[in-house]
Formats: structure tokens, C-alpha cells, sequence
């Protein structure tokens, strides 16, 4: 199994850095090598040291993950609680993708802030990896500093997380859409952008030309999204 | 006439030697590229949101269809993203057999590359002798799974069926006579193990045959070597990964340095490039290829020695057998949760790699509890090196380019996932 938990003395190295140079971060390297960071102003330090310093050194970016938390551990089927009639069908909730986010409820262990972004960086020379996750400010027009200056790698990371996400990456030498078609509108990951998408193509006749359309498909879910606590356990110990 | 300076010129999408559907778009000095930029995205499928809308192991069979040809590495890497967060164990004939699979696939990626790579720089007689060998390896995938190409044979906790104790065999045919086809199936006659025993005996002959149709071919040569030159930092930058990052110099492997599965039991080498040119990427996978094929041999070895089970007999994530169904309450419950509804994996955020036959393919899943990925992100080796090429190709001929996007190894099922 690929280990990504850095071992103790680069834990060590990472930590002493962490405490001596920032103000707000958050790691758990028992059990995974993802360290959050809970203030901006930490972003171009912390990449800059990471890519480039004596002691351990984060040469690739192998990863830039980008994710939308307002979904976040609501579940599509109640699946706890049964009334006189059973328990509840699943089918009647909106769920991701059918939904706005202003009516989302939130989860006890969902994020304040709704986009995020995982740096996941390799060091080839100590053989280490950190997952480096930022949340961005503003859920409307969410943002980060752009690092293609220190990993060129991250060029194309960002313009997907722009394309897929939205997430604007200040300072990119070239932020265009980048998997989606040309022209097109909205986020395909945000989770609520439908599944089924919002246009169609059609072949027009008349026009003699493509054309698109509203969708006429109706969004369906064939198997509802549930969260069972008590069984995760049982896996684990089974 | 008017003084033309540079002028932009458009490369693909249908273009055949842009391996699949990339569009260029070249900016010439002559013939000579100032810039290339690529559109990518025509083979967007939206795969990562796909996965967010169904159950875990539902998601298992687009894996496949990322990178099409090297399957069952991608599926490794999903799987292995899963067992991690549910933190289950593997038998350990499970993890030879994906072992095997993997190197399998490791060879029928390096040979389609090859056979393309040198098709698209002009040796056409590379691509039939590569085919040949790919036959017989596809049916090794149809074997052991059903499909010659997507396999969906990895599951969580292991893999979905014991490897198979007879090879499907070539019938007699108006096309084929009775002698061609005995020839054909002389090798088929055992077990799918004999099969793949037979062919790690025969296909080293087979690599020495390619290298002497490429190695020391001097146009080969002309058109490889000193072309798409990368350094050792500036392939660090760029993200490269596999064969990209080794051809520059970089002894970087993830079943050597980060091992997953059996690979610390088993013995093989890592090939490195010196130059990180085209030819030098053209040596390391053809040398990966014997390497490949030393570590199928071993793993033959072993599952021939060995007998266990092929999949976890936890049965919240594994399908009981047939039989435990129909005469088992419980087992009856399992099999019905698993198949309508899936499995509830606990809260959490993980990166799972493995070393693809094209570099490191990641899978970083997050849940939140639920039996749906809460998102997945698959990390495609491709999406750097293709980042690269307009660094890459600077300065170089137009014919180049073509040289270079061979030596990458693109597909676009993964790039554009």
C-alpha cells in the first residue's frame, strides 16, 4: 500500500517549520498526511518553503484537487429513523445536483467555507507526501493565489479546478477553460450543477446547423445516497 | 507577395498521428513552432462526477475507460483508494493475481505505444509485430474476465473470480485449417497460468525482435534521439511521472520506493534514461517490458505454488458465493444490501497510486460516510506530460511534434477523463 504519512522526522521538520513561521493550521499525520491551512495569508510562504528548502523538499505537485463541500454528509434517504408507515423511501429529498445551495442544511463535520483545495505534493528526494488544503474565502467568488511560479506543473491543475470548480486562481499566466466545451456555461463538479447538465445539442433542420436547447431529460436517482454510521464500524470489524 | 512572418496552423482533433482527439493549435516560424497549444476536453465524459452519483464499485467499470489501454491498472488504483479508507485486508493470491494483471497491462500499454510511436515516425512493420503479442495478452484479459479490453476484473478486497483452469481455444474455421489452428492452440491447452508461462517464455525473443527493427535504425535514430529533450529539474516541475521522469534521469518507481501489493517480494530493476530525449524514453519501456515480463514469471510461479482466496470473505463489501445465497438468511441480506444499495464507507480523505504502465495514476477519494464517493479525483499521468509539450516541442520541426506526442504515451481517455 502506498504510504503517504510522512515519517517522524519529516513530520518533525514539517511541524517546526508549521509552528515557527504560521498562524493557523491544522494536521492529523496519525492518520493522514493532509495538513489544513485556515489562513490566507500562509498560502505563498508555505508553498514557497515547501517547493524549495534544505531540509525536505516538495519537488512535484503531483495533484491539485479541487472540491465543493455544500453537499457534505446530507444524505438523500433517512435511513436512522422509521415512523408507523417504515422507513422513508429516498426518493423524495433533493439532493446533489437538484438543489441550490442556499437550502442546503449543514453537517456537523461539513466545512464553513464552501470550495477547497488540496495541493498534493510528492517529494522525491525524501520520498514524502503532504496533501496542503486551502479553503477559499468567498463562496461566492471563491479564489486562491495561483503557484504556477513555483510548480510549472500547476498551470493545467488550475485551469481545470477554474473550468470544473470556478475557483478563479489569482495571477495564472493563462486561465481558460480547459476539459469543458468551448463556450460553455457554469461548473460542471459545483454540486449544484445538474448531472444531466443544463443543455442539449440538437441537429436543427430548419437552421441546418447544431443548436442547443434546454435539456428534456428529467434528473433521476437510482439509487439514493445514504449515511450509515453504525455500519462503517461493523465493516471494520467484521 | 506579402512578407508572412509565423503564421498558426491547426494539428488534429482527426488528425492520426494525435493519438486520439487532440487538437493543436501550432504557431510556425517556417517550419519551425514558436508555440503549441493543446484543446483538450473533446473525450470529456465527466467521469468524476459520474462517480459522485452511484454506488462505490458501480464506478469500477469506468475506470476502464479512462486509460484504454492499460485497463486494470486504472481499476487498481480506484480499488486500492477504497480498501484504504475501509481499511480491509487483501488475500494475498488476490494481490498476485493484480500483480500479474498489472504487469500484463504494463506490456500491452508499452506495445500499442510502441507499435503507434513508430508507426506515427514511419516504421510500419513495428505495429503488426507488436499486435501479435497484444493478442495474446487481450486473451489473457478475456480469460480471466469475460472482456478483451474492459475488464472490470479488481474489486475491493480482491478480484472478482479465480484465475480460469482452461483457455478458450481457436475453432476450426473456412479461413483457418485444421493445422493452423492446432498450431494456435498448442499453448492453450492448460490452465489460463500455462498460457501466460508460455508467453513470458516466448516474449523476450519477441522484444529483441522489435529492438532489431527500432534500436539501431538509423532513421529511427534521426527522428528519436536529441528530439523533446527534458532535464532532470525541469521534469520535476512539469509533474512528470513514469518512463517521462526515469527517461530524464530520475530513478523514481512507485513499486520500488512506495511498494503496494507484493511488489517488495518480487525481483525486478529499474530501467533510467541519461539524455531525457525521445530515445532515451523509447529505451527505458522497452527494458520495462523485460521487466514486466520477469515479474509475470514470478508471479506465475507463485500462484502455481499457492492456492487461497481470491476475494475478501468480508461479506459487507464482497458479494457471498452463489451457493451461501440460497441456503443463508444472512447471506441472502449481504448479497441484497450490496447490489441495491452498495456499501457506506467511513468519513475520510485518501490518495491511493499505483505505477501505471504511463506514471503515477492517483485516485484521491473523499467521503463523507455515505455509499457514494463525496468526490473523486483521479490524477491522470497523462495531464502533465501533455501540460509539457508545448515546452517540449519549442524550436523544434513541425515533424517533431509528432515524435514528441508518441514519446508521451497520450491517451485521451485519462487526460480528459
Amino acid at each position: 500500500m502506498v504510504d503517504n504519512i510522512p515519517n517522524q522526522e519529516n513530520q518533525d521538520i514539517l511541524k517546526d517549520f508549521f509552528e515557527n513561521n504560521l498562524s493557523n493550521y491544522d494536521h492529523d499525520f496519525e492518520n493522514n498526511s493532509t495538513v489544513v491551512f485556515n489562513n490566507l495569508d500562509d498560502f505563498k510562504p508555505v508553498m514557497s518553503y515547501l517547493q524549495d528548502n534544505d531540509k525536505i523538499k516538495f519537488e512535484i505537485l503531483i495533484d491539485l484537487i479541487g472540491v465543493d463541500y455544500s453537499d457534505y454528509g446530507l444524505s438523500e434517504w433517512n435511513a436512522k429513523n422509521a415512523n408507523n408507515k417504515g422507513y422513508s423511501r429516498g426518493i423524495t429529498k433533493d439532493s446533489s445536483g437538484r438543489y441550490t445551495y442556499e437550502t442546503t442544511k449543514t453537517h456537523h463535520n461539513q466545512p464553513k467555507k464552501r470550495f477547497a483545495v488540496i495541493y498534493n505534493l510528492l517529494s522525491v528526494s525524501s520520498n514524502t507526501r503532504v496533501n496542503i488544503k486551502f479553503y477559499c474565502d468567498n463562496d461566492n467568488n471563491p479564489s486562491l493565489p495561483s503557484i504556477t511560479s513555483v510548480w510549472s506543473s500547476a498551470n493545467w491543475y488550475e485551469r481545470e479546478a477554474y473550468d470544473l470548480f470556478g475557483i478563479v486562481f489569482i495571477d495564472h499566466p493563462d486561465l481558460r477553460r480547459i476539459l469543458t466545451d468551448y463556450g460553455f456555461i457554469g461548473h460542471p463538479l459545483r454540486k449544484d450543477f445538474p448531472l444531466i447538465g443544463n443543455v442539449e445539442v440538437n441537429y436543427d433542420l430548419n437552421k441546418e446547423r447544431v443548436v442547443y436547447q434546454p435539456v428534456t431529460i428529467k434528473p433521476r436517482v437510482l439509487i439514493p445516497k445514504v449515511i450509515r454510521g453504525e455500519i462503517n464500524k461493523e465493516v471494520k470489524d467484521a | 507577395m506579402p512578407d508572412i512572418k509565423s503564421f498558426t496552423m491547426n494539428f488534429g482533433p482527426q488528425h492520426p498521428s494525435a493519438h486520439g482527439v487532440l487538437r493543436l493549435i501550432l504557431e510556425l516560424e517556417g517550419e519551425v513552432i514558436v508555440r503549441a497549444d493543446p484543446h483538450i476536453g473533446l473525450l470529456h465524459r465527466g467521469t468524476e462526477k459520474l462517480a459522485e452519483s452511484k454506488p462505490y464499485n458501480q464506478s469500477i467499470g469506468y475506470m476502464d475507460r479512462l486509460d484504454y489501454v492499460s485497463m486494470m491498472s486504472n481499476e487498481h488504483a480506484y480499488v486500492l483508494s477504497i480498501e484504504k479508507l475501509l481499511d480491509i485486508d487483501v488475500p494475498e493470491r488476490a494481490q498476485y493475481i493484480r500483480v500479474m494483471f498489472d504487469e500484463i497491462t504494463r506490456v500491452l500499454n508499452h506495445l500499442l505505444w510502441l507499435g503507434a510511436h513508430a508507426l506515427d515516425i514511419g516504421a510500419m512493420s513495428v505495429f503488426l509485430y507488436a499486435f501479435r503479442e497484444r493478442e495474446d495478452l487481450m486473451d489473457c484479459y478475456e480469460a480471466v474476465s469475460g472482456t478483451r479490453m474492459h475488464a472490470t476484473y479488481y474489486r475491493p478486497g480482491g478480484v472478482s473470480k479465480d484465475l480460469p483452469l482452461t483457455m478458450p481455444k481457436y475453432e476450426e474455421t473456412k479461413w483457418k485449417s485444421k493445422k493452423e489452428v492446432d498450431k494456435l492452440n498448442e499453448a492453450r491447452e492448460g490452465s489460463l497460468l500455462d498460457f501466460i508461462e508460455d508467453f513470458t517464455n516466448r516474449f523476450p525473443k519477441c522484444v529483441d525482435e522489435y529492438e532489431t527493427l527500432l534500436t539501431d535504425n538509423r532513421i529511427w535514430k534521426q527522428r528519436t534521439v536529441d528530439i523533446g529533450i527534458v532535464s532532470k529539474e525541469r521534469a520535476l516541475q512539469l509533474g512528470f511521472t513514469g518512463p517521462m521522469l526515469r527517461g530524464s534521469g530520475v530513478a523514481w518507481d512507485l513499486r520500488k520506493k512506495q511498494p503496494y501489493e507484493t511488489y517488495e517480494h518480487l525481483n525486478f530493476d529499474i530501467p533510467v534514461g541519461t539524455n531525457g530525449d525521445c530515445y532515451d524514453r523509447y529505451l527505458v519501456r522497452i527494458e520495462e517490458m523485460r521487466q514486466s515480463n520477469k515479474i509475470i514469471k514470478q508471479c506465475v510461479d507463485w500462484l502455481k505454488n499457492n492456492s487461497g482466496p481470491f476475494i475478501s470473505d468480508n461479506n459487507k463489501i464482497t458479494p457471498p458465493s452463489r451457493d451461501e445465497v440460497k441456503e443463508d438468511m444472512e447471506s441472502l441480506i449481504y448479497h441484497f444490501k450490496l447490489f441495491t444499495e452498495g456499501y457506506c464507507i467511513p468519513e475520510g480523505e485518501v490518495y491511493a497510486a499505483v505505477e501505471h504502465p504511463k506514471g503515477e495514476f492517483g485516485v484521491t477519494l473523499i467521503s463523507d460516510g455515505s455509499n457514494k464517493p463525496y468526490r473523486l479525483k483521479m490524477r491522470a499521468p497523462g495531464f502533465p506530460h501533455l501540460a509539457a509539450l508545448n515546452e517540449m516541442v519549442n524550436g523544434h520541426m513541425i515533424s517533431d511534434v509528432v515524435a514528441v506526442i508518441g514519446t508521451q504515451d497520450i491517451v485521451f481517455g485519462e487526460i480528459d477523463r
